[in-house]
């Protein structure tokens, strides 16, 4: 069991409480998922040619400064980093695959949580109290964040094994469910150059995605591929750079719930992630269909 | 009127006081507060009280019911009413999956959408839907009526023993062994009779009957290369 949380503000005057709206949500949600917890929330938008990682170093007093002064001499770009418990958000003047490739090199006890232009992922095993605590979430601004509470199946609990898993730039999963054709798949993906961090699942299901639309599908084609491709039960929340998509599969024994009004799209596993949401009462509250691909998106 | 605040009381409080009012209480109208998509409110009643719940709720909500009559004003989780044995349990809005579900007796009204598997398993319950269900509706069904106002999603009636199932709108797909019926002066008159005890108008003259065509009930030699 896990519980999995989305949050979408259509209305821009309510950006500045995204914080505490999505972290209500996530704590919400413990019951379903107490043996770790993550988010990715989407704000503070770095300057074009600019790139923004998340990381995480299992030593907290890890030297983040240092290791960004080392990027930057070494690189010769301008850099950043800002520490959140054992997170860092490193930005650097430099395209995303050139950092990715600097870390990887110089620093491969650093874990990669997410990278893009907004997106900011922070997740650890703990209770999901605990987990938006450590790192300030509640504080946060932003569009749009999705969240997972985990309640491992099928492999070990450690901060790498937790949701969301992010396999492209501004792009990341939670899921609930497990799939059984995770070992192949990985494999197959492999073979096409996905390279994996972990054992889990549910990042065969990320990396799929990510690889579908690397090939040049859009987002609700990866998606209903996925549908034949993944064996297994899921729900999904994808966040993306302009919004996020939910699918089920097609025998939908993993719960979500829908709920919309003009200023805001929420999903949640239960609806008690959603009963402290501005205007809930009057939302309109449904289950989304099995096999069905929902997706919200900024308009700009 | 018994109010309580489930904001300032808990579920398990509630159930508890509900369970232990003696067969002749006074204490027949109840109002629950702030249910805020808790679970298991209001399960496992056993005497005609009326209850009603402000707002939207969780899982199980008045499961096992008998005799009570459980409305709830909002949304609700998976599982509504399910194992009702008689009383009524009514949702105004949408409901998620398997409302009704191994459903003994009474009636459970839904008048927005229900989800998947709505009367799964149904054993006897009437189940009346304003709105559509979800794919693999009353699979297994073995008694009672099923009617739908709105569409029925894919898999309706699959692998079905008995129970009648009535839908007005458009049915995806009927599942194994489910097949049209005719609709009979007496299915009309049936129809007519459980939508006006669940207070929804539509047209009986619309509905088509679906029901079991009876071929799973015993082992059929043809089919042995298909185990």
């Amino acid at each position: 069991m896990c519980g999995i949380v989305g949050l979408f503000l259509k209305n821009p005057a309510l950006q500045s409480q995204l914080g505490r709206h999505i972290s209500a949500m996530l704590i919400g949600m413990t019951d379903r998922g107490p043996d770790s917890a993550g988010v990715a929330v989407y704000h503070r938008p770095v300057e074009d040619g600019s790139s923004k990682f998340t990381l995480f170093h299992d030593d907290e007093s890890y030297h983040w400064r240092a290791m960004a002064g080392r990027l930057s001499d070494e690189m010769g770009v301008e850099s950043d980093v800002e520490v959140r418990a054992a997170h860092a958000v490193l930005t650097a003047k430099a395209p995303e695959k050139a950092v990715a490739d600097w870390l990887l090199a110089h620093c491969p006890d650093v874990r990669v949580m997410g990278y893009g232009h907004l997106m900011e992922v922070y997740k650890e095993k703990g209770l999901p109290k605990d987990v938006v605590r450590r790192h300030g979430i509640e504080a946060m601004e932003g569009t749009h964040a999705i969240g997972h509470t985990r309640m491992a199946t099928e492999s070990i609990v450690t901060t790498e094994h937790s949701h969301p898993f992010t396999a492209a730039s501004d792009m990341c999963l939670v899921h609930n469910g497990s799939l059984s054709n995770h070992n192949r798949l990985r494999e197959w993906l492999k073979r096409r150059g996905q390279r994996f961090e972990t054992d889990n699942d549910s990042e065969v299901a990320a990396r799929y995605f990510a690889y579908r639309m690397s090939e040049g599908a859009t987002l609700e084609e990866a998606m209903l591929a996925g549908l034949k491709d993944l064996d297994g039960f899921f729900t999904f929340t994808m966040g993306t750079r302009d919004g996020f998509a939910v699918l089920r599969d097609g025998i939908a024994c993993k719960p979500a719930v829908l709920a919309e009004t003009d200023d805001w799209v929420a999903m949640a596993s239960e609806y008690r992630s959603l009963a402290d949401l501005p205007g809930v009462e009057n939302a309109r509250v449904w289950e989304p269909a099995p096999a069905v691909v929902y997706t919200w998106r900024l308009e700009h | 009127m018994q109010i309580v605040d489930l904001a300032q009381s808990n579920v398990r409080t509630l159930n508890q006081r509900l369970h232990d009012l003696p067969r002749d209480t006074n204490e027949r109208a109840w109002r629950i507060l702030n249910p805020r998509g808790a679970h298991a409110v209001a399960v496992g009643l056993n005497l005609a009280v009326e209850i009603h719940v402000e707002g939207h709720v969780g899982y199980y909500c008045a499961g096992m019911n008998k005799e009570a009559t459980v409305v709830i004003h909002g949304q609700c989780g998976w599982g509504v009413g399910e194992n009702i044995m008689s009383g009524l349990v009514r949702v105004t809005g949408n409901a998620s999956q398997a409302a009704g579900a191994s459903g003994h007796g009474g009636m459970v009204v839904i008048e927005g959408d229900a989800g998947p598997r709505c009367g799964i398993s149904m054993k006897g319950v009437d189940i009346v839907v304003g709105g559509s269900i979800g794919n693999f509706s009353a699979f297994m069904a073995q008694a009672g009526n099923l009617v739908v106002c709105g569409d029925a999603g894919d898999a309706l009636g699959d692998s079905l023993y008995e129970a009648d199932l009535y839908v007005q709108g458009k049915v995806a797909s009927l599942g194994a062994d489910c097949v049209e019926k005719k609709m009979t002066p007496k299915d009309a008159k049936t129809v007519a009779a459980l939508l006006a005890k669940a207070g929804i108008k539509a047209d009986v003259a619309r509905f088509r009957h679906y029901g079991s065509a009876r071929k799973l009930y015993h082992f059929h030699v043809d089919h042995a290369d298909a185990y």
